[in-house]
């Protein structure tokens, strides 16, 4: 979801991931039990400032081609010690170092190294590592990464483990190391019989050099317990003599933190109490930019349990992560601080906003579509669409326009901070920990040794919690209450007021067809806000990251084809959002292939299969996108053949080509992003009086290998939900520099009512032999148009405006 | 000083009558399984019981609670149809990133309290008012039904043991 050149974007850091396994040695007390934390913070004392003005583009072509989890900041690290810990009662203890934010990877971490490692699943627990990417390799959790960037890291670990366990038990027992086997959480000497447990043996294992990597055996997928499997699949666990923690929830992987949640135990950013600890809400400038001219905080201050009113400074444009500035009411407890925020008496100097203090979000279409008449640059250019148009048998020209969103995650936002003795401690829920911990450091003036950041768990991200900003409005009040424990709370109208909002795209497409049907020629316009706006003062069109998502990768086999991304300056702060510029592109893109199909008096699945040509391998590269979402375009190719896998699966599953009953429609829509492949058909029925209902859905779904096949599901299930809100409801808007949505009163998001009554979840290419690709992001994307272009099947009538809102009533 | 019965044990504590029982319990008592969602009841994260009606916690100022049994997410391990609830949403693994389900439990119990056999439409309307933003929903119509039929079962076998 983010895309940033890793390289350049933690500048001062020394990568040191991948000489990790030299100094195994001195790591290695933590495999023992009672796991010493002291080497922690080790290697942290030289860092440099983190360099916030991050560099947009990916690295030049003289600088070493880097992909995947190599490319990231601080790469990735596969040393057992670093994440692996056994007790001597053989409770092996697992490191998570990544963000779970529902998508369930402090389960799937687990799965990875106990099944190479031989552990039994009753007996692993799982660790949340607080932020120390020197130790762990990168934390940043978006991009739909996790997995993809860490399954072969993660899983020579377990096999180092297993590795040392038996040469422990050869130790042990004084034989040769060949005759020694890990079965199931211990060791089987084979020519005696003779068993020793992994508890037993890590006092030994803890003392032994970690293996070499070359030298490891990794298991092979027949060897494989968890890995690929549903929890229902896991075999019966072996070793009978084990004490079983987790009691009858043991069996299940998807319950690593499943009981926490449905008892109410689970920690997330807001619940923790630290002894003295203010509770602070924070009045925040109603348009970006603006800053506090007067203010009067006596009533606030008269409120029982209000302590302190603080003014923050006003971050200046373009703010990066800088938090918006405003007043800031510290209290006793939440309630208090709320009513004292409400009791504050505040004049804006809307001056340094600048346009952003009239921004409305009516006009700015109207503009954008203005300027979507007018030639952008060009991203990619082939043949000549001029000269199709010019010879065409027939052509289309229409706009499509998606709005700003919030990502609206059911936690608001919330961070605890405080300072004792030169050292900060944090308590907060957030996708990019590292981040957050370099900022405090630079902001409270420390080393960043002497920052812990620790991590609940994430009541939804969707990228919102990618930025940190809230962490630091938590450390600049610590600060200024001489280092007191403050914890900040947003309420869900700051988070809707003030988010790093999904961009706002006017999309124009230009076709023309044939004598034959055929797509002669193709012009897409692109103008969107781009999230280069929030770190680059004029950054007003979409960045090359941007276009890589659905544009310029765009596989359709036109001869003439011309990209073009046009102005569209951010008036809000613009920011990551689950699926990010794919949702436009995607949408305008897939409605378009669908009118034109119609156009063309051809059923929408073959007009779309003969777009994608024949199956065959595009390298991304010889279209002008050199990106690829940061994976190497040798191994991850557009596959067109993958496409169409995918949609000839999704309209199987749906029965697409059968009769409905009148009202009813099905609509395909495919796309490629995050290096997956997702179709979808819906199936939805409009009503009478223009309600939509959406019965069904097929989802096909090609990451290639799922590691946790049932959490790959309930992502798609999810990205099925929230793309019927994007579809159907969801939308933020502006008006006099101001967000018009106060609450989910205004901001529409799909209740239960609201969702799909079926989702079903195909999926293809689900083996080793295709490189893996993401999951949280890439089923999002299709929804949206698959329920448009349903939709006109059913009723005729063709969605260019999302959200449908009322379009479809009266 | 007022007191208050959370789960079936008195607890006494000294707030602003006007505050809402969602900060009491959160911030006062540590009863932080009753999350915050919205603060004007439209999401549902904060649902509790009062007298075994559901109720959205962040609009309930504390003194409508008193004398009266308020029962939360933490009590819900001692409640029968409270277990079965959430032994089936683990077993549908209902749960994404879990911060909307508590709630989503608390409102899930009342209505099987209300209505033990709930079809797709029922529990459509009365789970309407619990946001989900991750897209649980399917499931979580699904561990209702599983729920239900669990506690149906119970019924029916309570009952055979009372005729024989």
């Amino acid at each position: 979801m983010k895309p940033m050149n890793p390289s350049a974007d933690f500048s001062g850091l020394q990568t040191q991931a991948q000489s990790q396994s030299e100094d195994a040695s001195e790591n290695s007390p933590m495999l023992l039990a009672n796991v010493s934390r002291r080497g922690f913070l080790r290697g942290l004392g030289a860092v440099g400032a983190l360099v916030l003005a991050a560099r947009w583009d990916f690295a030049s072509a003289e600088e070493a081609a880097k992909y995947g989890a190599d490319a990231m900041p601080n790469g990735w690290v596969d040393n057992p010690t670093v994440f692996i810990s056994i007790a001597t009662d053989g409770t092996v203890t697992i490191v998570n170092h990544r963000g779970e934010m529902g998508q369930g990877i402090r389960t799937s971490v687990v799965m990875v190294m106990a099944d190479e490692m031989g552990a039994s699943w009753s007996r692993v627990q799982v660790e949340q590592a607080t932020a120390n990417e020197e130790k762990y390799g990168n934390q940043n959790t978006d991009g739909s990464r996790s997995m993809r960037h860490w399954f072969g890291p993660l899983r020579r670990a377990g096999a180092a483990a297993r590795t040392m366990l038996e040469q422990a038990a050869a130790q042990h027992w004084q034989v040769p190391v060949a005759e020694c086997v890990v079965t199931v959480h211990e060791v089987l000497h084979k020519p005696s019989g003779r068993k020793a447990g992994f508890g037993e043996l890590a006092s030994i294992a803890a003392g032994l050099a970690v293996p070499a990597r070359e030298q490891l055996r990794l298991k092979t997928p027949q060897e494989w317990r968890y890995i690929m499997r549903d929890p229902q699949q896991f075999p019966a666990t072996q070793d009978a003599s084990a004490p079983s923690p987790q009691a009858n929830h043991a069996a299940q992987p998807l319950a690593i933190d499943g009981w926490d949640i449905v008892s109410g135990k689970a920690l997330y950013a807001a619940d923790v109490h630290w002894d003295d600890m203010l509770y602070a809400v924070i009045a925040r400038p109603p348009s970006y930019g603006a800053a506090v001219k007067t203010y009067d905080a006596s009533k606030a201050l008269l409120v029982p349990g209000v302590v302190q009113v603080i003014a923050l400074n006003t971050a200046t444009q373009p703010s990066a992560f800088e938090p918006l500035g405003g007043i800031a009411v510290l209290a006793s407890n939440t309630w208090a601080a709320i009513q004292g925020r409400n009791a504050l008496s505040i004049e804006w100097d809307f001056g340094p906003a600048g346009a952003n203090a009239a921004y409305d979000s009516v006009t700015y279409r109207a503009e954008l579509e203005k300027r979507a008449e007018q030639p952008g640059v060009v991203a990619r250019s082939v043949g000549d669409f001029g000269k199709a148009k010019s010879s065409a048998a027939q052509a289309l020209t229409v706009n499509y326009y998606a709005p700003h969103m919030a990502q609206a995650p059911m936690e608001p936002m919330a961070a605890a901070v405080r300072i004792v003795n030169g050292k900060a401690e944090v308590w907060t829920s957030i996708q990019n920990p590292q981040l957050a911990k370099m900022g405090v450091a630079k902001r409270l003036g420390l080393d960043p040794a002497n920052v812990t950041v620790s991590c609940g768990l994430m009541g939804g991200g969707f990228g919102r919690k990618a930025k940190p900003d809230y962490v630091f409005e938590a450390a600049d009040l610590s600060k200024a209450m001489n280092g007191r424990p403050v914890r900040v709370q947003w309420t869900r109208e700051d988070d809707l007021h003030h988010s790093y909002f999904h961009t706002v795209a006017l999309e124009h497409l230009s076709a023309t067809l044939d004598n034959h049907g055929k797509v002669s020629g193709w012009l897409h316009r692109s103008l969107a806000a781009s999230i280069s706006s929030v770190f680059a003062p004029n950054a007003d069109h979409q960045s090359a990251l941007e276009l890589a998502q659905g544009i310029r990768n765009m596989p359709f086999a036109i001869p003439n084809i011309q990209q073009e991304s046009g102005a569209a300056e951010g008036h809000v702060r613009i920011g990551w959002f689950r699926s990010v510029y794919n949702i436009p592109h995607a949408f305008a893109i897939q409605s378009f292939v669908a009118e034109l199909a119609y156009l063309a008096k051809r059923d929408h699945k073959d007009f779309l299969l003969e777009l994608l040509g024949r199956p065959r391998k595009i390298d991304p590269r010889t279209q002008q996108e050199a990106w690829n979402y940061g994976e190497n375009p040798e191994l991850y190719p557009i596959d067109t053949g993958r496409y169409r896998d995918v949609i000839e699966r999704a309209t199987r599953e749906a029965g697409w080509g059968k009769t409905l009953p009148a009202g009813r429609g099905l609509g395909l829509a495919v796309h490629h992003s995050f290096v997956s492949y997702c179709a979808i058909v819906a199936e939805v029925e409009v009503t009478s009086s223009g309600t939509v209902i959406v019965h069904r859905m097929d989802v096909a779904f090609d990451c290639g290998p799922q590691i946790n096949p049932d959490r790959v599901r309930s992502q798609l299930e999810g990205a099925c939900v929230m793309g019927t809100g994007i579809a159907l409801m969801t939308q933020i808007t502006a008006k006099d520099g101001r967000i018009q949505q106060d609450n989910f009163h205004q901001y529409l998001v799909p209740r239960i009512n609201e969702a799909p009554r079926e989702i079903h979840i195909h999926a293809v290419n689900n083996h080793l032999e295709v490189p893996m690709g993401g999951v949280g992001e890439p089923g999002l994307p299709p929804v949206a148009p698959a329920i448009c272009n349903a939709i006109f099947a059913a009723t005729g009538k063709r969605i260019r405006t999302l959200p449908i809102g009322d379009q479809l009533k009266g | 000083m007022m007191s208050l019965t959370i789960n079936g044990e008195p607890v006494a504590l000294d707030a602003a009558a006007d505050t809402p029982l969602l900060w009491v319990l959160r911030d006062y008592l540590n009863l932080t399984g009753t999350r915050f969602g919205c603060g004007m009841a439209m999401c549902g994260a904060c649902t509790v019981h009062i007298d075994g009606n559901p109720v959205r916690s962040c609009l309930t100022p504390v003194s409508m609670a008193l004398g009266k049994s308020i029962s939360t997410i933490e009590g819900m391990a001692n409640d029968p149809i409270g277990q079965q609830v959430q032994q089936a949403w683990m077993d549908e693994a209902v749960a994404q990133c879990g911060y909307c389900q508590s709630g989503q439990i608390m409102s899930a119990v009342a209505l099987l309290k209300t209505s033990p056999n709930p079809d797709d439409a029922t529990i459509d309307s009365f789970m309407s008012g619990n946001i989900c933003r991750c897209g649980t929903y399917p499931r979580i119509r699904k561990a209702i039904h599983r729920a239900a039929g669990q506690l149906n079962a119970q019924q029916n076998s309570l009952f055979t043991e009372v005729k024989a």
